[in-house]
């Protein structure tokens, strides 16, 4: 009997294994919310000139009063015109202060796109070395933020934004914070 | 009208697929000639359809058909042809369509030369790698197929490849990697035919040697690659990173190492075949795990690009399934294979023993740092990574006694020998290398790193007493020279670590053109910046002259890469390699006034860790192919 167990052993290992690894996928996981180092923490202190005016600037005290949207897009990244898609859209139906930053683009173009696709954005930071986005630890493009009214990072998003991802965690998160 | 021929051949291949595990399956138990007649048919059709529809995604990616998703998200115009076919493997969906690609042509090899071999273990063998070829298979077509189509709106431009995979090292890194894990399904398969037979006699572990060490090598080269990639790639000169889907390939390499050790006892001696099968079970089911780790999104790192839970679910239902069926299997079958052999508790059959259990504690050191992570996170205890001063606390302890009986396994006799006959043998090696070992850390470096003394140590002694064997051995086969260079490879492979980390120098500066910085001997004078301008990238190369004590030795060009399309940022550092030092030069951050800040390395002996890893791999080939040509009746 003894010796059976041990060729057992390995089996038993194995569904224990198997058991918490089940568990973990149950969960929600969700690879575009790689923890920020900045969340719930201040926005960083910035200041930089807009895409369409070089004498008007975005900086921190845009992101104070009020709950905000700062999105991260290029024009290089095809991803991004999904997210400009669904930007358009919340900007006409919501409510909503969406900031840009343009990151690592080209003006000519970056004005291009946004007559052409239009303009979901208050304002667009043109951050053409991407030293204000290293600021805000960003991953890469698109990548979202959600500020509260205090001016503290609530919510960061990399890739695409989805209509799932709207309604789930993002809507909610806004109305609570607007609250 | 391609992609959809792709993927029809593919919905092909799994019919062929099924066909090989039922009816396969069917003939062994009810009907032997069935099973015979279609053996090869089955796997001739499988291999063909699979290679139709991997050719076609290739042939998608030469023309740029953007139509394709896979082919729009994966390769651009701008991209050199060489890097659209390697663009093929570059994403999750490619690449599982490469790994059932690689387990056809496994599975053709086996099925065309095994003819030494009793019918009906064939056709098991060949029903088993069926079952997983038709798990794999409906799991692209599921989850992940790779000839969708992105209509009616077609992008006229793709996303172009990862930038850290147009590299020559990820050329050839995956598929030498899968080579490794594929080639493991072999050993399972025989495993799990030994377990229905419930026999398994010398014959047939002479047959399944040679293939099992052609895996090994393979996944040897693959590691050694994907190492030489993250070195030259990376930009800060490491070489291997404890990450996680690194550690995925590790594993079945440390069990596969057992395997082949344990697979030349269970033929030479009879003993331990239950253990051998085991072991061969781990080996695939570790690949299979590997497969999951990088592909399920469960473990997040810096390879793992593709995250979907969906897959993730799938996958480890088809590991449950694989694995678990086959451990099973294992504890109601396995002591039919039971045999008590006699041998002495200081014999070789012991050693191999020993070399087994370290090798396996070692690898469920490595699986437990690798997956406990995601223990505390399911506990809900937080996040947390497990970093490299864990796996070198728990590796490093545990590999000293292994390397310390590799020197005596092969001065040791079969069933018994006597420890003062083998002490009296080896104290000349053992002395030796214990005086040059530490004369030359603590006299000639000056050193006062243990670590340091003990790697020279032990690679002297390997060495030494694995020569002191070839001077002992009668019978020198091919086999005994492969496991010679074999072990030496693992003994420059530890050199080079030593050297390598301890000696290794680094510094971090700024420099504006015309700078100097000198490390040692050598100095790097910063001679120019200019614009680069490549068929998919832009950016700065940095020339930089090079002097050794004064004397000019060579020019080194770092480039810092823009990838338009991608829009990533690429170091690609200029090395300078020796055979006794590489000189790393690598661009950093642009500062003001056009300076720039670099990191400059020095570090020896750094390629005799892969040349080592090489010596391993060619030890193996020879071994493999001298047990192929001894016959045995």
């Amino acid at each position: 009997m003894k010796s059976r167990f041990i060729y057992l052993m390995p089996l038993l290992i194995f569904i224990g294994l198997f058991i918490v690894v089940f568990i973990r996928l149950q969960m929600p996981i969700d690879p575009h919310e790689i923890p920020t180092a900045l969340l719930n923490q201040p926005i960083p202190q910035f200041e930089i000139t807009l895409l369409n005016n070089e004498k008007q600037s975005l900086s921190t005290k845009d992101f104070m009063g009020h709950v905000s949207i700062l999105n991260v897009w290029a024009t290089w990244c095809v991803t991004c015109r999904e997210d400009h898609e669904l930007l358009m859209k919340l900007a006409k139906s919501e409510p909503l202060i969406i900031y840009g930053l343009n990151y690592k683009d080209s003006k000519q173009e970056s004005l291009a796109w946004l007559a052409r696709l239009g303009n979901p954005y208050r304002k667009v930071g043109f951050d053409q070395q991407g030293r204000v986005a290293i600021d805000w630890g960003v991953y890469g493009t698109p990548e979202t933020f959600i500020i509260d009214k205090t001016g503290l990072i609530r919510y960061r998003h990399t890739g695409p934004l989805t209509e799932s991802v709207w309604k789930k965690e993002i809507k909610p998160l806004i109305v609570e914070l607007q609250a | 009208m391609v992609p959809e021929l792709g993927h029809f051949a593919l919905i092909l291949a799994l019919v062929f697929s099924l066909l090989q595990a039922s009816l396969l399956f069917y003939g062994v138990f009810k009907n032997q000639k069935l099973a015979e007649a279609y053996l090869l048919p089955l796997t001739y059709g499988q291999f063909c359809f699979v290679f139709l529809s991997y050719a076609l995604l290739a042939y998608s990616f030469i023309v740029n058909d953007f139509s394709i998703l896979y082919v729009a998200q994966n390769s651009s115009t701008q991209l050199p042809w060489i890097y659209r076919l390697t663009a093929v493997w570059g994403s999750h969906e490619g690449s599982l369509l490469l790994w059932v690609f690689i387990l056809s042509i496994w599975t053709l090899g086996i099925a065309q030369f095994s003819k030494p071999l009793d019918k009906k273990t064939m056709a098991i063998v060949i029903a088993v790698l069926g079952i997983i070829a038709t798990g794999f298979i409906l799991f692209i077509l599921m989850t992940s197929n790779p000839f969708l189509r992105l209509l009616p709106q077609v992008p006229l431009e793709g996303r172009d490849l990862n930038p850290l995979l147009q590299d020559l090292g990820f050329l050839i890194h995956p598929p030498m990697l899968y080579m490794g894990y594929v080639g493991f399904s072999v050993a399972f398969s025989f495993s799990i035919a030994a377990l229905i037979v419930g026999r398994l006699d010398a014959q047939f572990i002479h047959w399944v040697r040679p293939w099992t060490l052609f895996a090994w090598c393979f996944l040897t080269l693959g590691i050694a690659l994907g190492s030489w990639w993250a070195y030259r790639e990376l930009g800060w000169g490491g070489w291997w990173f404890w990450d996680p889907v690194e550690n995925a390939s590790l594993l079945p390499w440390l069990v596969g190492t057992a395997l082949i050790h344990a697979l030349a006892n269970a033929e030479k001696r009879d003993a331990f075949k239950s253990w051998t099968v085991l072991l061969a079970i781990l080996a695939f089911s570790l690949s299979l795990l590997g497969t999951f780790l990088v592909r399920s999104g469960v473990l997040t790192s810096v390879h793992a690009f593709a995250n979907d839970a969906k897959r993730g679910i799938y996958i480890l239902l088809f590991l449950f399934v694989v694995i678990g069926s086959s451990l099973s299997l294992y504890a109601w079958r396995s002591s039919s294979l039971r045999k008590e052999v006699f041998f002495s508790p200081f014999s070789r059959e012991s050693l191999l023993l020993a070399n087994n259990v370290i090798l396996v504690v070692i690898m469920s050191a490595v699986l437990l740092g690798t997956l406990y992570p995601l223990f505390i996170e399911t506990l809900g205890l937080g996040k947390i990574s497990v970093g490299s001063p864990y796996f070198n606390a728990i590796f490093i302890p545990l590999m000293v006694p292994l390397l310390f009986l590799m020197g005596l396994g092969p001065n040791c006799q079969w069933q018994q020998m006597s420890f003062s006959l083998l002490f009296k043998r080896l104290r000349m090696s053992l002395l030796l290398s214990l005086l040059i070992g530490i004369s030359l850390t603590y006299g000639w470096m000056r050193s006062s790193d243990l670590l340091t003394c003990v790697g020279i140590t032990l690679a002297l002694w390997i060495t030494l007493s694995t020569l002191q064997s070839v001077y002992r051995q009668t019978q020198r086969t091919q086999s005994f020279y492969g496991m010679v260079i074999a072990h030496i490879g693992v003994a420059v492979c530890i050199l080079g670590i030593t050297f390598s980390t301890t000696y290794q120098q680094e510094r971090h500066v700024r420099l504006s053109p015309g700078d100097l910085v000198s490390i040692g001997q050598y100095s790097f004078q910063l001679e120019k910046i200019e614009k680069l301008v490549g068929s998919n990238y832009g950016g700065f190369s940095a020339k930089f002259l090079v002097k050794k004590n004064n004397h000019r030795i060579a020019e080194m060009d770092a480039q810092k890469r823009n990838y338009h399309i991608a829009g990533m940022m690429m170091t690609d550092a200029a090395i300078q390699a020796g055979f006794f030092r590489d000189l790393y030069v690598s661009l950093g951050e642009p500062l003001d006034k056009g300076a720039w800040s670099v990191r400059v390395y020095y570090k020896p002996f750094i390629r005799w860790i892969w040349l080592g890893a090489l010596l391993m791999m060619l030890g193996g080939i020879l071994a493999a192919w001298g047990i192929h040509s001894r016959r045995r009746v």
